[in-house]
């Protein structure tokens, strides 16, 4: 594919004895959807954690675009272009779409005085940008108005605003009806058109299926499987796979992807 | 199974498709985006014209005395001053119940300047910066010491009040060369037989309706009374805009008491202590909800008016003064019915 925007090798985090994450290997190019799946407790939002900024890494080391970055904290995760959206806090669900977009950011004149003009015809391109048109909403709607997969949208945009390059979404179709979930993968497919990256975690399988172009499985603190989207055929293909790394008993088909050091074990 | 899926999806998305064809937006009609971007407000007003209507029907012929009217727009100005930052402080998520302590000692700071000779504008000024100081020193309290807002700003509202009366003990301060002054020809003469402070709240309250609307302040306290976490996540800092907004407060508190004292000449060491109970029930009435992240500074000021119309109104329809209280609380409690009904709540 293209650039490697974001690398991360052998990265480890342990909780005084307990290792949440035993040597990480794991890397997202640019314009691509990555699927991280794993179980509860397989080390997900650690990761996720890591990458924000929020948690440090134990050991290991961090590369953006190439570059090794040391000191790896939030502020330099932002500077990467790394945006994270939490599923439920991320909106202030009273305000309006605009106000969520530009939160923190508000788009200001004279002595701090809104461009409220500006402010809204950015955010309907943003909108636009994401493929969330609709006629029954405009970016001065409520937030609370509208449904999961629509603010995932707001809250989609507002990182793009943000000048993501790679955009984070912990578990975004968790709660969501089919249709819901479609919506989200709408926006996520336009995101990836305009050539940034996502991660999309989720412990459901189905749904990270149909959306990501390339599949990392985490379990117990470790990588169990990279895999391109061409090279699995099904979803009940990964899901054996994940079971036979619950249960070891080996995997028809798929021991070739399979990374060494979980064969082995 | 996935038949059945696929056909309750399109199902659902003809009867979708039929609501958008019908569905015009409400930007399309200006009016209905009126309504809808100000129901709170426009409910407080619906409550007060019934209750005028109530009240006039009562006795017809007071109402149409200017008295009436006078007397109220001499205290309203009072009132406004701070129902209006008490909005933006409920929005917030917050509480402010010591304002009446800073009205007395702002009020009481202005005095003493006038009273040793210096210039009212500088006592105004003194004022200010008195309102200032205690506002930042409320929300630093509330929020660096992470104490709940209601019983915090409580006990400054008694210690504020104690401290005044200490050193006062009891006594008055009256400023009788306040008269000939020009910040009273200014503040508080009346032009055509109307109060001139009425005018000077008017553009208070516009002021502060822009700066909830259309600044940046005024967003961000909307944003940090909805969801704070959220807030925090995308940099803003969170306790100083809680701390701006008890500053904020203690500046309308200090104008509002400044104006009390230019009313009377005269400064009481009590002075403000009257307002707490109208001044919270003026925010609430005005459609401002009790849980945060929205509010209605218009709709506060018409609540104010709602308020300060009850007293008078109850008297001068006929109605002996014990009546008053019973009305207050009606009219408290039928418009948080009528807000409820009116207003949704997201989550």
């Amino acid at each position: 594919m293209g650039e490697t925007l974001i690398e991360l090798r052998n990265i480890t985090k342990s909780y005084g004895s307990v290792y949440a994450l035993g040597g990480v290997n794991f890397s997202v190019e640019r314009g691509e959807v990555v699927g991280l799946i794993g179980d509860n407790g397989a080390g997900k939002s650690t990761l996720i954690k890591i990458l924000a900024g929020v948690v440090k890494p134990t050991s290991g080391e961090i590369l953006v675009r190439g570059e090794p970055v040391s000191g790896w904290n939030a502020a330099r995760s932002r500077d990467a272009g790394i945006e994270t959206v939490f599923q439920d806090r991320a909106l202030a669900v009273q305000q309006t779409i605009v106000r969520n977009i530009f939160m923190g950011r508000e788009l200001t004149g004279f002595l701090g005085w809104l461009k409220v003009g500006k402010e809204v015809s950015e955010a309907s391109r943003l909108m636009r940008e994401i493929g969330f048109t609709s006629k029954v909403f405009t970016p001065k709607s409520i937030v609370g108005q509208l449904s999961g997969g629509e603010r995932q949208g707001v809250a989609i945009a507002r990182a793009i605003y943000k000048q993501a390059e790679l955009i984070v979404l912990d578990e975004p179709t968790t709660a969501l009806s089919l249709t819901e979930t479609a919506k989200v993968f709408h926006f996520v497919r336009q995101v990836r058109a305009s050539g940034r990256s996502i991660l999309f975690i989720g412990h459901n399988i189905h749904h990270v299926f149909d959306i990501a172009d390339r599949f990392v499985v985490l379990d117990r603190g470790k990588v169990a499987l990279t895999a391109n989207k061409r090279d699995v055929k099904s979803a009940d293909q990964l899901i054996n796979f994940m079971e036979s790394v619950a249960h070891p008993g080996g995997l028809p088909g798929l021991e070739g992807a399979a990374s060494s050091e979980h064969a082995t074990q | 199974m996935s038949n059945i899926a696929e056909s309750d999806r399109q199902g659902g998305l003809s009867t979708a498709k039929a609501a958008e064809r019908d569905w015009r937006h409400p930007s399309e009609r200006p009016l209905r985006a009126f309504i809808l971007d100000n129901r709170a407000a426009l409910g407080t007003l619906g409550v007060f014209v019934v209750m005028m209507a109530a009240f006039m029907i009562a006795n017809p012929v007071v109402f149409t005395t200017w008295n009436l009217y006078s007397s109220v727009l001499t205290t309203l100005p009072v009132a406004l001053f701070v129902v209006v930052p008490l909005v933006f402080v409920v929005t917030s998520g917050e509480i402010d119940l010591s304002f009446p302590a800073t009205m007395g000692f702002a009020s009481w700071v202005f005095a003493l300047v006038v009273q040793a000779g210096y210039s009212p504008f500088l006592g105004i000024l003194a004022a200010l910066a008195t309102g200032i100081v205690l506002g930042f020193l409320v929300g630093t309290l509330v929020v660096y010491a992470g104490l709940s807002s209601l019983i915090a700003t409580l006990g400054m509202n008694f210690l504020l009040r104690g401290l005044i009366q200490i050193i006062n003990e009891g006594k008055s301060t009256a400023l009788v060369t306040l008269s000939q002054s020009w910040a009273y020809t200014i503040f508080s003469s009346q032009v055509f037989g109307i109060p001139v402070q009425i005018f000077w709240a008017i553009a208070f309250v516009i002021f502060a309706a822009l700066l909830f609307n259309r600044h940046q302040f005024g967003a961000q306290v909307k944003i940090v009374g909805d969801n704070p976490d959220s807030a925090k996540q995308m940099g803003i800092d969170v306790n100083w805009v809680r701390v701006k907004v008890f500053v904020f407060v203690g500046i309308g508190a200090a104008i509002a008491g400044t104006f009390s004292t230019m009313i009377n000449f005269t400064w009481w060491p009590t002075a403000g202590d009257g307002y707490l109970l109208p001044v919270l029930a003026s925010v609430f009435v005005g459609g401002t909800p009790t849980w945060g992240g929205v509010g209605t500074v218009i709709g506060g000021a018409i609540g104010a008016l709602t308020v300060s119309f009850i007293q008078t109104g109850v008297v001068a329809a006929g109605l002996s003064g014990f009546y008053v209280q019973f009305f207050n609380g009606l009219i408290i409690i039928l418009s948080l019915l009528g807000h409820r009904w009116n207003q949704a709540r997201y989550r």
